[in-house]
Protein backbone atom coordinates (compact mmCIF):
# COMPACT_ATOMS: atom_id res chain seq x y z
CA UNK A 1 0.00 0.00 0.00
CA UNK A 2 2.91 2.29 -0.51
CA UNK A 3 1.97 5.41 -2.70
CA UNK A 4 4.13 5.60 -5.51
CA UNK A 5 4.79 8.28 -8.50
CA UNK A 6 1.40 6.41 -10.34
CA UNK A 7 -0.72 7.77 -7.96
CA UNK A 8 0.76 11.72 -8.19
CA UNK A 9 0.16 10.97 -11.78
CA UNK A 10 -3.31 9.51 -12.01
CA UNK A 11 -4.20 12.60 -9.29
CA UNK A 12 -3.16 14.77 -11.82
CA UNK A 13 -4.11 13.68 -14.76
CA UNK A 14 -7.33 13.74 -13.11
CA UNK A 15 -7.28 17.02 -12.54
CA UNK A 16 -5.92 18.13 -16.21
CA UNK A 17 -9.20 16.50 -17.44
CA UNK A 18 -11.30 18.07 -15.23
CA UNK A 19 -9.37 21.35 -16.01
CA UNK A 20 -10.17 20.26 -19.97
CA UNK A 21 -13.78 19.53 -19.18
CA UNK A 22 -14.36 22.64 -17.36
CA UNK A 23 -13.77 24.42 -20.46
CA UNK A 24 -16.02 22.51 -22.76
CA UNK A 25 -18.78 23.16 -20.05
CA UNK A 26 -18.50 26.17 -18.85
CA UNK A 27 -18.10 27.74 -22.07
CA UNK A 28 -20.17 31.39 -21.29
CA UNK A 29 -18.46 31.45 -18.26
CA UNK A 30 -14.84 33.14 -19.07
CA UNK A 31 -14.25 33.44 -14.95
CA UNK A 32 -14.57 29.48 -14.82
CA UNK A 33 -12.79 29.17 -17.79
CA UNK A 34 -9.96 31.18 -16.08
CA UNK A 35 -10.50 28.81 -13.34
CA UNK A 36 -10.24 25.80 -15.08
CA UNK A 37 -6.59 27.06 -16.33
CA UNK A 38 -5.78 27.17 -13.16
CA UNK A 39 -6.46 23.64 -12.08
CA UNK A 40 -4.65 22.42 -15.22
CA UNK A 41 -2.04 24.44 -13.98
CA UNK A 42 -2.21 22.77 -11.12
CA UNK A 43 -1.65 19.25 -12.66
CA UNK A 44 0.96 20.08 -14.38
CA UNK A 45 2.82 21.63 -11.32
CA UNK A 46 1.53 17.90 -9.20
CA UNK A 47 3.53 15.92 -12.01
CA UNK A 48 6.39 18.14 -11.91
CA UNK A 49 7.14 18.12 -8.31
CA UNK A 50 6.28 14.43 -8.26
CA UNK A 51 9.12 13.67 -10.77
CA UNK A 52 11.29 15.62 -8.99
CA UNK A 53 10.73 14.07 -5.86
CA UNK A 54 10.76 10.44 -6.88
CA UNK A 55 14.11 10.91 -9.43
CA UNK A 56 15.64 12.95 -6.53
CA UNK A 57 16.37 15.89 -9.02
CA UNK A 58 15.65 19.41 -6.97
CA UNK A 59 15.04 21.12 -10.62
CA UNK A 60 11.73 20.16 -11.20
CA UNK A 61 10.35 21.97 -8.46
CA UNK A 62 12.54 25.01 -9.97
CA UNK A 63 10.46 24.48 -12.45
CA UNK A 64 7.08 24.39 -10.69
CA UNK A 65 8.12 27.43 -9.05
CA UNK A 66 8.44 29.12 -12.09
CA UNK A 67 4.86 28.01 -13.69
CA UNK A 68 3.74 29.20 -10.35
CA UNK A 69 4.86 32.85 -11.43
CA UNK A 70 3.14 32.51 -15.06
CA UNK A 71 0.23 31.42 -13.46
CA UNK A 72 -0.38 33.96 -11.25
CA UNK A 73 0.56 36.99 -14.11
CA UNK A 74 -1.42 35.01 -16.35
CA UNK A 75 -4.57 35.12 -13.56
CA UNK A 76 -3.83 38.84 -13.03
CA UNK A 77 -3.72 39.93 -16.10
CA UNK A 78 -6.61 37.63 -17.59
CA UNK A 79 -9.13 39.06 -14.89
CA UNK A 80 -7.69 42.73 -15.69
CA UNK A 81 -8.56 42.21 -19.56
CA UNK A 82 -12.11 40.49 -18.43
CA UNK A 83 -12.81 44.07 -15.85
CA UNK A 84 -11.70 46.12 -18.72
CA UNK A 85 -13.99 44.45 -21.76
CA UNK A 86 -16.81 44.06 -19.07
CA UNK A 87 -16.51 48.38 -18.84
CA UNK A 88 -16.57 48.36 -22.39
CA UNK A 89 -19.68 46.18 -23.18
CA UNK A 90 -21.28 45.20 -19.81
CA UNK A 91 -21.32 41.74 -20.31
CA UNK A 92 -18.85 38.91 -20.04
CA UNK A 93 -20.02 36.93 -22.45
CA UNK A 94 -17.56 34.87 -24.95
CA UNK A 95 -19.60 34.63 -27.81
CA UNK A 96 -19.55 38.48 -28.05
CA UNK A 97 -15.59 38.22 -28.06
CA UNK A 98 -15.73 38.97 -31.60
CA UNK A 99 -14.74 42.34 -32.05
CA UNK A 100 -11.32 41.47 -34.00
CA UNK A 101 -12.90 39.21 -36.45
CA UNK A 102 -11.14 41.53 -39.14
CA UNK B 1 3.28 2.91 6.71
CA UNK B 2 -0.54 2.95 6.41
CA UNK B 3 -0.95 6.57 7.24
CA UNK B 4 0.72 8.53 4.44
CA UNK B 5 -1.06 6.53 1.88
CA UNK B 6 -4.67 7.23 4.03
CA UNK B 7 -3.39 10.88 4.19
CA UNK B 8 -2.81 10.55 0.03
CA UNK B 9 -6.23 8.97 -0.36
CA UNK B 10 -7.94 12.19 1.56
CA UNK B 11 -5.99 14.92 0.31
CA UNK B 12 -6.76 13.36 -3.62
CA UNK B 13 -10.26 12.63 -2.76
CA UNK B 14 -11.16 16.12 -1.45
CA UNK B 15 -8.95 17.57 -4.24
CA UNK B 16 -10.39 15.68 -7.16
CA UNK B 17 -13.94 16.28 -5.63
CA UNK B 18 -13.50 19.94 -5.49
CA UNK B 19 -12.40 20.28 -8.95
CA UNK B 20 -15.31 18.91 -9.95
CA UNK B 21 -17.26 20.97 -7.90
CA UNK B 22 -15.18 24.03 -9.56
CA UNK B 23 -16.49 23.12 -12.81
CA UNK B 24 -20.39 22.29 -12.25
CA UNK B 25 -20.98 24.72 -9.43
CA UNK B 26 -23.73 27.27 -10.36
CA UNK B 27 -22.51 30.51 -8.35
CA UNK B 28 -19.36 31.63 -9.43
CA UNK B 29 -18.16 32.48 -5.85
CA UNK B 30 -18.80 28.87 -4.66
CA UNK B 31 -16.58 28.10 -7.40
CA UNK B 32 -13.56 29.96 -6.20
CA UNK B 33 -14.21 28.79 -2.41
CA UNK B 34 -14.15 24.86 -4.14
CA UNK B 35 -10.71 26.48 -6.34
CA UNK B 36 -9.53 27.06 -2.93
CA UNK B 37 -10.34 23.80 -1.17
CA UNK B 38 -8.40 22.30 -4.31
CA UNK B 39 -5.32 23.90 -3.91
CA UNK B 40 -5.40 23.14 0.03
CA UNK B 41 -5.11 19.67 -0.37
CA UNK B 42 -2.74 19.87 -3.39
CA UNK B 43 -0.68 21.46 -0.70
CA UNK B 44 -1.38 18.82 1.21
CA UNK B 45 -0.17 16.13 -1.42
CA UNK B 46 3.22 18.15 -1.84
CA UNK B 47 4.21 18.18 1.97
CA UNK B 48 3.27 14.34 1.26
CA UNK B 49 5.84 14.58 -1.60
CA UNK B 50 8.48 16.48 0.84
CA UNK B 51 8.07 19.75 -1.39
CA UNK B 52 6.93 21.74 1.75
CA UNK B 53 8.27 25.50 0.44
CA UNK B 54 5.90 24.51 -3.06
CA UNK B 55 3.52 23.83 -0.93
CA UNK B 56 3.32 26.81 1.29
CA UNK B 57 3.86 28.35 -1.93
CA UNK B 58 0.99 27.33 -3.11
CA UNK B 59 -1.57 28.60 -0.11
CA UNK B 60 0.17 32.13 0.16
CA UNK B 61 -0.03 32.44 -3.72
CA UNK B 62 -3.19 30.84 -5.10
CA UNK B 63 -5.30 31.37 -1.78
CA UNK B 64 -3.95 34.18 -0.31
CA UNK B 65 -3.94 36.64 -3.49
CA UNK B 66 -5.49 34.45 -6.67
CA UNK B 67 -8.16 33.27 -5.48
CA UNK B 68 -8.87 36.60 -3.79
CA UNK B 69 -8.44 38.04 -6.97
CA UNK B 70 -10.96 36.27 -8.54
CA UNK B 71 -13.62 36.74 -5.66
CA UNK B 72 -12.42 40.22 -6.32
CA UNK B 73 -14.01 40.51 -9.78
CA UNK B 74 -16.43 38.41 -9.46
CA UNK B 75 -17.95 40.74 -6.57
CA UNK B 76 -17.29 44.04 -8.95
CA UNK B 77 -19.19 42.85 -11.78
CA UNK B 78 -22.70 42.98 -11.92
CA UNK B 79 -22.74 39.72 -14.01
CA UNK B 80 -26.57 37.82 -14.56
CA UNK B 81 -24.46 34.14 -14.16
CA UNK B 82 -27.43 32.31 -14.64
CA UNK B 83 -27.83 33.20 -18.46
CA UNK B 84 -24.11 32.23 -18.53
CA UNK B 85 -24.78 28.88 -17.84
CA UNK B 86 -26.94 28.31 -20.50
CA UNK B 87 -25.90 25.35 -22.49
CA UNK B 88 -24.19 23.23 -19.75
CA UNK B 89 -26.64 20.73 -20.48
CA UNK B 90 -25.83 21.34 -24.50
CA UNK B 91 -22.29 20.79 -24.13
CA UNK B 92 -22.21 18.14 -21.78
CA UNK B 93 -21.88 15.34 -24.43
CA UNK B 94 -19.34 16.44 -26.23
CA UNK B 95 -17.16 17.84 -23.24
CA UNK B 96 -18.06 14.10 -21.48
CA UNK B 97 -16.59 12.62 -24.94
CA UNK B 98 -13.17 14.46 -24.99
CA UNK B 99 -12.91 14.03 -21.47
CA UNK B 100 -13.56 10.82 -21.38
CA UNK B 101 -11.15 10.28 -24.65
CA UNK B 102 -8.08 12.06 -22.65
CA UNK B 103 -8.64 10.59 -19.29
CA UNK B 104 -8.10 7.44 -21.18
CA UNK B 105 -5.36 8.46 -22.86
CA UNK B 106 -3.45 9.98 -19.83
CA UNK B 107 -4.32 6.40 -17.53
CA UNK B 108 -2.76 4.75 -20.79
CA UNK B 109 0.54 6.83 -20.04
CA UNK B 110 0.31 7.05 -16.67
CA UNK B 111 -0.28 3.02 -16.35
CA UNK B 112 2.32 2.04 -18.67
CA UNK B 113 5.71 3.37 -18.10
CA UNK B 114 9.08 2.70 -17.08
CA UNK B 115 12.41 5.06 -16.37
CA UNK B 116 14.58 4.39 -18.78
CA UNK B 117 17.64 3.38 -16.84
CA UNK B 118 20.01 6.09 -17.02
CA UNK B 119 17.75 8.50 -15.88
CA UNK B 120 18.67 8.29 -12.46
CA UNK B 121 22.17 8.94 -13.13
CA UNK B 122 21.48 12.10 -15.36
CA UNK B 123 19.92 13.99 -13.32
CA UNK B 124 20.98 17.62 -13.23
CA UNK B 125 20.93 19.01 -9.51
CA UNK B 126 20.30 15.76 -7.12
CA UNK B 127 18.50 17.44 -3.74
CA UNK B 128 21.14 16.95 -1.25
CA UNK B 129 20.50 14.87 1.96
CA UNK B 130 20.58 16.34 5.03
CA UNK B 131 19.11 19.49 4.00
CA UNK B 132 15.90 20.86 3.88
CA UNK B 133 13.49 21.78 1.39
CA UNK B 134 13.69 25.22 1.16
CA UNK B 135 17.39 25.40 1.38
CA UNK B 136 17.54 22.67 -1.23
CA UNK B 137 15.97 24.72 -3.28
CA UNK B 138 17.50 28.35 -2.87
CA UNK B 139 20.79 26.48 -3.31
CA UNK B 140 20.25 25.98 -7.54
CA UNK B 141 17.66 28.54 -7.42
CA UNK B 142 19.68 31.57 -6.84
CA UNK B 143 22.90 29.87 -8.10
CA UNK B 144 22.48 27.77 -10.89
CA UNK B 145 18.72 28.81 -12.14
CA UNK B 146 19.42 32.62 -11.28
CA UNK B 147 18.84 33.72 -14.53
CA UNK B 148 15.12 32.18 -14.47
CA UNK B 149 14.53 33.59 -11.57
CA UNK B 150 15.06 36.99 -12.58
CA UNK B 151 12.99 36.31 -15.63
CA UNK B 152 10.16 35.22 -13.52
CA UNK B 153 10.26 38.62 -11.59
CA UNK B 154 10.57 40.29 -14.94
CA UNK B 155 7.11 38.27 -16.19
CA UNK B 156 5.65 39.28 -12.44
CA UNK B 157 6.73 43.25 -12.94
CA UNK B 158 4.89 43.04 -16.38
CA UNK B 159 1.92 41.88 -15.47
CA UNK B 160 1.58 44.07 -12.58
CA UNK B 161 1.97 47.08 -14.95
CA UNK B 162 -0.02 45.41 -17.40
CA UNK B 163 -2.88 44.88 -14.77
CA UNK B 164 -2.66 48.55 -13.65
CA UNK B 165 -2.28 50.90 -17.35
CA UNK B 166 -5.50 48.10 -18.89
CA UNK B 167 -7.57 49.08 -15.45
CA UNK B 168 -6.52 52.22 -14.94
CA UNK B 169 -9.04 55.04 -15.74
CA UNK B 170 -9.15 59.27 -15.19
CA UNK B 171 -12.15 60.23 -14.53
CA UNK B 172 -13.26 63.89 -15.26
CA UNK B 173 -15.20 64.65 -12.55
CA UNK B 174 -12.33 63.55 -10.24
CA UNK B 175 -10.47 66.43 -8.37
CA UNK B 176 -6.52 65.82 -8.56
CA UNK B 177 -3.74 67.71 -7.07
CA UNK B 178 -1.68 69.41 -10.07
CA UNK B 179 1.53 70.39 -8.73
CA UNK B 180 2.13 73.16 -11.33
CA UNK B 181 -1.27 74.62 -10.67
CA UNK B 182 -0.35 75.01 -7.21
CA UNK B 183 3.44 76.29 -7.46
CA UNK B 184 2.48 78.63 -10.07
CA UNK B 185 -0.20 80.44 -7.51
CA UNK B 186 0.99 84.05 -6.26
CA UNK B 187 -0.10 86.37 -3.07
CA UNK B 188 -1.70 88.51 -6.45
CA UNK B 189 -3.73 85.68 -7.92
CA UNK B 190 -4.37 84.66 -3.79
CA UNK B 191 -5.98 87.11 -2.78
CA UNK B 192 -7.02 90.77 -2.29
CA UNK B 193 -6.78 93.36 -0.19
CA UNK B 194 -9.92 95.68 0.87
CA UNK B 195 -10.81 98.30 2.88
CA UNK B 196 -14.26 97.45 4.52
CA UNK B 197 -15.56 99.94 6.50
CA UNK B 198 -16.57 100.28 10.00
CA UNK B 199 -20.04 98.44 10.78
CA UNK B 200 -20.68 98.08 7.57
CA UNK B 201 -19.17 94.37 6.68
CA UNK B 202 -18.56 93.35 3.48
CA UNK B 203 -20.45 94.07 0.45
CA UNK B 204 -21.96 91.74 -2.11
CA UNK B 205 -20.09 93.24 -4.95
CA UNK B 206 -17.06 92.53 -2.53
CA UNK B 207 -18.52 89.05 -2.15
CA UNK B 208 -18.26 88.55 -5.95
CA UNK B 209 -14.42 89.41 -6.30
CA UNK B 210 -13.76 87.49 -3.21
CA UNK B 211 -14.47 84.67 -3.92
CA UNK B 212 -12.70 84.18 -7.21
Amino acid sequence: MTIGLGHYLSVAAILFTLGILGIFLNRKNIIVILMSIELILLAVNINLVAFSTFLGDIVGQVFALLVLTVAAAEAAIGLAVLVVYFRNRGSIAVEDVNLMKG
Amino acid sequence: MILPALFFYLFAGVCVASAVMVIVSRNPVHSVLYLILAFVNASGLFVLMGAEFLAMMLIVVYVGAVAVLFLFVIMMLDVDFVQLREGFIEYLPVGLVIGGIFMFELLLVVGSWLIQPGTTKAITAAIPANVSNTEALGLVLYTKYIHYFQLAGMVLLVAMIGAIVLTLRHKAAVKRQDINVQNARTPELAMSVRKVASGQGLQDADAAEWVK
